[in-house]
């Protein structure tokens, strides 16, 4: 802090206090447990949990779905942020509002309509297997349910960025002849890397241990349609609480790795930031 | 956001690309939320309404929403009066560990919501590391009350303190600082000063938090046993009824929530624009 002559502010007992209390409580000792279990276990038996055939395939639907919804938010994430920044139509506030949607919808209620909206009886479901594919109980659906809950993560990581664009470097590229489509490839979505991977990362860590909105359009087959979070479920009704520590362990894991790869990304921009600044 | 420039002709896209990519984004938007929200609501009274009235009032029902307003009332006050400390504490003072500890209160977030019931199974539960005491003086944490309580107050952990960690940072501490050289004691200086100033990003948080606490599915599911009338909140109580292929009264159920997630939306949009008019300094940096 620059300022020199200050009150001291009061409160910096207590708040700490409080706060280390309230976190240890809540969250690292309740966490301690899951290590503890965890190492209890032992190395060969953890090893022969987290690489069964079923966990793997559960990892392969977890990672595989969470990657492709994340794609598909990819794509169309900064798409609807572009839109929503830059045109002007009707409905635009309305639209912006409910991107916040799946944030704000508990997570069962987009379980059960989505299903219902993609069964071979459901509204779109009827079409779609009109054509001869299915949705609902398939890995399709999972990705489905997995690109909902992760919508808001693009298009809000992206939006700030695209209001604080400045509008010279469009101008000069567009004074130096640029075509608007060069324009957008080379000089604008350079920009957005940044804030895209971000928020591709925080949708990732999310869709990956979604479970809510995944069970009921999952189908739930082990080895086709289990997710990994299902399959804690699974062992915990067993009582294998072993088996369900090693998978949590492998989950949280990724969730971590994703995690710190923003923070890298985090890094990454401000040092961009500073080297335009120079 | 930025106020308001002319739009130059360099800036504007083709009328062809505006179409094509409006449409893309309209046909995403209505596919992934507008259709689903129609949905919860045309499926809920597509036996009409007193169909749709008697699965609000049953007992079962009844009991859930109980359930779940009591779950409400305390993990939220509990991470309120958390996160206003937490912010007070990180915004106001430099000590060692500081960003170990933001890191910390951000955890929960990359938590699967499956392994925050899990942890709690873990340390209460029959097989638990405190089981055998619990069990020993009967108390009940998992399968009961308070495990419910204890997984939503884990997942909705953050949300407050997040909040107002960044809006409390951009204030700046002149007007404590004020208040306290004219003699203002700490209770009045943060009664006073410090709360007024904060109030819209406040409720902004209480609200996220609030939705949340209410919406938990998969952290509550694992630690509440799902026994109907006694540990099943709305959520859990939707899930049974559409097992049950009660599709209706599910729908029912689900479209309170839904009701509740579109007055969040709406409150989120209310505050913010109070927060923007309230300071309108902040909004270049916003």
């Amino acid at each position: 802090m620059r300022r020199r002559r200050r009150h001291a502010l009061p409160g910096f007992g207590l708040t700490l206090g409080l706060c280390l209390a309230y976190l240890a409580l809540i969250v690292l000792i309740p966490l301690a447990a899951l290590a503890l279990k965890s190492a209890t276990i032992g190395p060969a038996e953890f090893w022969k949990t987290v690489t069964a055939p079923r966990a793997l395939a559960s990892y392969r639907v977890t990672f595989g779905c969470s990657a492709i919804a994340g794609a598909i938010n990819l794509v169309l994430g900064p798409l609807l942020a572009w839109v929503l920044v830059r045109y002007r139509f009707p409905g635009r506030k309305l639209i912006d509002a409910l991107v916040d949607l799946p944030f704000a919808l508990p997570t069962a209620v987009a379980g059960i309509t989505l299903t219902a909206l993609y069964a071979s009886r459901g509204w779109l479901g009827r079409w779609i297997e009109a054509y001869g594919y299915k949705i609902a109980y398939t890995p399709a659906g999972i990705t489905i349910a997995l690109t909902f809950v992760s919508l808001p993560f693009l298009v809000r990581s992206v939006q700030p960025v695209l209001e604080q664009l400045e509008p010279d470097i469009e101008e000069a590229a567009a004074t130096l002849g640029a075509g608007r489509l060069t324009t957008l490839w080379r000089v604008i979505l350079p920009t957005l890397w940044p804030a895209i991977l971000t928020g591709f990362a925080l949708a990732f860590a999310r869709a990956v241990g979604e479970y809510g909105s995944v069970i009921f359009i999952a189908g739930n087959m082990p080895m086709v349609s289990e997710i990994a979070p299902l399959l804690i479920v699974a062992k915990l009704d067993g009582f294998d609480y072993a088996g369900a520590t090693a998978i949590a362990v492998v989950l949280l894991f990724a969730s971590f790795v994703a995690l710190f790869a923003i923070n890298l990304l985090q890094l990454w921009t401000v040092k961009r930031r500073s080297a335009e600044a120079r | 956001m930025i106020s308001v420039r002319k739009p130059s002709t360099a800036m504007r896209d083709p009328a062809w690309m505006r179409a094509i990519l409006l449409s893309v984004a309209l046909v995403f938007v209505g596919l992934f939320l507008v259709l689903p929200l129609i949905a919860v609501f045309s499926y809920a009274f597509e036996k009409g309404l007193d169909v749709y009235l008697a699965s609000l009032v049953d007992a079962d029902a009844r009991a859930a929403i109980r359930l779940t307003l009591i779950t409400a009332a305390i993990s939220v006050p509990a991470n309120t009066i958390f996160g206003i400390a937490a912010a007070w504490l990180i915004t106001r003072f430099t000590f060692r560990g500081k960003n170990l500890l933001v890191s910390l209160i951000d955890l929960p977030f990359a938590v699967s919501p499956v392994i925050a019931g899990l942890i709690y199974v873990l340390l209460f539960g029959a097989q638990g590391w405190l089981g055998p005491w619990l069990a020993a003086h009967d108390i009940k944490i998992i399968f009961a009350v308070p495990g419910i309580v204890l997984a939503t107050t884990f997942v909705t952990f953050p949300f407050v303190a997040r909040e107002l960690i960044p809006l409390m940072q951009a204030q700046g501490s002149e007007q404590e600082q004020a208040a306290l050289t004219l003699g203002a004691s700490g209770f009045s200086m943060f009664w006073r000063v410090t709360l007024p100033k904060i109030g819209w990003g406040l409720v902004y948080g209480v609200i996220l938090c609030n939705a949340r606490a209410i919406g938990e599915f998969g952290a509550v599911s694992v630690v509440s046993g799902h026994i109907r009338g006694q540990t099943n909140t709305m959520p859990l109580h939707v899930e049974i009824l559409y097992n049950e292929y009660n599709r209706t009264a599910a729908f029912a159920v689900a479209s309170l929530l839904a009701l509740l997630a579109l007055a969040t939306l709406v409150v989120k949009q209310l505050v913010g624009l109070r927060m923007r008019r309230a300071a309108p300094e902040h909004d270049v940096a916003a």
